[in-house]
């Protein structure tokens, strides 16, 4: 080939079409947005049902993950995140559908060496450096803050 | 008796002078494909993507056995006269294809060429016969959307966003049967393709890793015949999808001052209704050429509406091991020509 990776790097640049970025931010915000209102609500409504602040802060997590686990497991999530992108993944659903999606698309290998050991595939580098970044937050806030 | 056989011409194309037959051939589809343009060109079109087996691995190797049984079936022939199954697919150790053709009692060489194995395996079969080592040549393949997302990718349900340049692996299987008799379209040269690799490093988009593969099959093949994309009816490629072609046909008049653009198809376009199927860039995978190949583009040989075609199926020769470990993407590109009896 007389054309260089350089200059082929340039050509595939213009003929590749960019994500539509503006599109894709607004979407983000407004589905991201709405599903923190929808956990605002069940946060209200968890305290007003007697719940204390920290209870209800918990009870909010625990069901929108629930309500992702059920949505990936019918099929729906990833059709609601495709246009999401950020608005689905940065709140705790997109944790959630990353655990539950290869826990069902794994099934088919057995429930130990499938489901078992696939199910952090996606989740798993979020909890070891989340896990690691925590330990040197605390230490650094150990360290000085005390 | 004197038999004819291939012979090379050029530096790399090989004529093939007792032009093998496609005495028969058949192509199976998925739900989508079936939704697609093409939709009534295709021998069966499933409405479940499991093919209600226990596994999209399962599903894709009873695909892969339904288009061989019925291409056999169109050709008049049965496993039992078959001297040698050239077929491959994408998944691992090529299982879509091994377990697919398990009991069925035919020679088999399994092939991977990613998504260039259907002009692989045409092109083997297509030289076995001609040298007269095999009567009767089978060349299959097969993809399938769910068996190589999970394979490539994410798993299916998990939320994420395509990029634009970003193909959609085809579901599709398609079967070619390849005589040294018989009627039907003819395999009448063929050309193995170099390994191309100018650096595109991004496995969201194999348009732009494969396309260089195609321009230099092309050029080479144009060459070594001293012929002009003109001569051609069609010159259809693997599954470029819109920005591969796009930089297929700029390679080409860069490189050789050849404008294929008239005459220029390609099967990852041609498989989906790019703006209503959310296929981003089009459509990819073993089966999309196989598919198209095996039915649409026979069936118009076959009736002459198309005289001579040049198919060069485009693979990307990438695994998800050589992606993570930040190596560019090679790829390759072979030839087939085809020309109406």
């Amino acid at each position: 080939m007389k054309v260089t990776n350089n200059e082929y790097d340039d050509m595939t640049k213009k003929a590749s079409p960019n994500s539509p970025k503006l599109l894709n931010m607004v979407k983000a915000f407004c589905i991201g947005g709405l599903i923190c209102v929808i956990g605002q609500l069940f946060k209200t409504l968890y305290t007003n049902s007697g719940l204390s602040e920290k209870e209800s802060s918990a009870a909010v997590t625990v069901t929108l993950i629930a309500i992702t686990a059920i949505l990936t497991g019918i099929g729906i999530f990833d059709k609601i995140a495709k246009h999401a992108g950020a608005g689905t993944i940065v709140p705790i659903t997109g944790f959630a559908n990353a655990v539950v999606s290869p826990a069902l698309e794994f099934k088919a290998e057995g429930h130990i060496l499938g489901t078992g050991a696939k199910i952090f595939t996606i989740a798993g580098p979020v909890i070891a450096y989340g896990c690691a970044s925590a330990s040197v937050y605390g230490l650094i806030y150990y360290l000085f803050c005390m | 008796m004197v038999i004819k056989m291939a012979i090379r011409q050029g530096r790399y194309t090989l004529m093939l002078p007792s032009r093998p037959v496609i005495t028969g051939s058949a192509a199976v589809v998925g739900k989508k494909e079936g939704e697609g343009p093409l939709a009534n060109e295709f021998d069966s079109v499933s409405q479940d993507d499991s093919l209600g087996e226990a596994s999209f691995e399962k599903a894709e190797s009873a695909m892969q056995r339904d288009a061989v049984i019925r291409a056999l079936n169109k050709a008049g022939e049965t496993p039992d006269n078959v001297d040698m199954v050239f077929a491959g697919d994408l998944l691992n150790q090529c299982i879509g294809t091994s377990f697919g053709l398990r009991g069925m009692d035919m020679p088999f060489a399994g092939l991977y060429g990613a998504c260039s194995t259907m002009s692989l395996s045409l092109a083997l079969s297509a030289i076995m016969t001609d040298t007269a080592a095999a009567n009767v040549c089978i060349a299959s393949t097969s993809s399938h959307f769910c068996s190589a997302e999970r394979q490539y990718r994410l798993p299916l349900e998990y939320g994420g966003q395509r990029t634009p340049t970003s193909q959609w692996t085809a579901t599709a299987a398609g079967a070619a049967v390849v005589s040294r008799t018989g009627s039907g379209p003819r395999a009448t040269a063929v050309i193995f393709g170099k390994i191309q690799d100018l650096g595109i490093k991004d496995a969201n988009n194999m348009g732009a890793a494969m396309a260089p593969a195609a321009a230099s099959t092309i050029k080479d093949f144009l060459s070594d015949t001293a012929g002009a994309p003109s001569d051609y009816d069609m010159i259809l490629t693997g599954d470029l999808g819109t920005v591969g072609s796009s930089l297929l046909c700029e390679l080409l008049m860069k490189e050789a001052n050849l404008d294929i653009s008239g005459v220029h198809s390609d099967c990852g376009i041609m498989m989906y209704d790019l703006k209503n199927q959310d296929v981003h860039a089009g459509g990819s995978g073993c089966g999309c050429s196989a598919a198209i190949l095996c039915s649409y583009i026979m069936r118009r040989i076959r009736e002459k509406s198309l005289k001579k075609v040049l198919f060069v199926g485009t693979g990307a020769l990438l695994s998800p091991t050589s992606s993570l470990q930040g190596e560019s993407i090679p790829a390759i590109a072979h030839g087939v020509v085809l020309e109406a009896d």
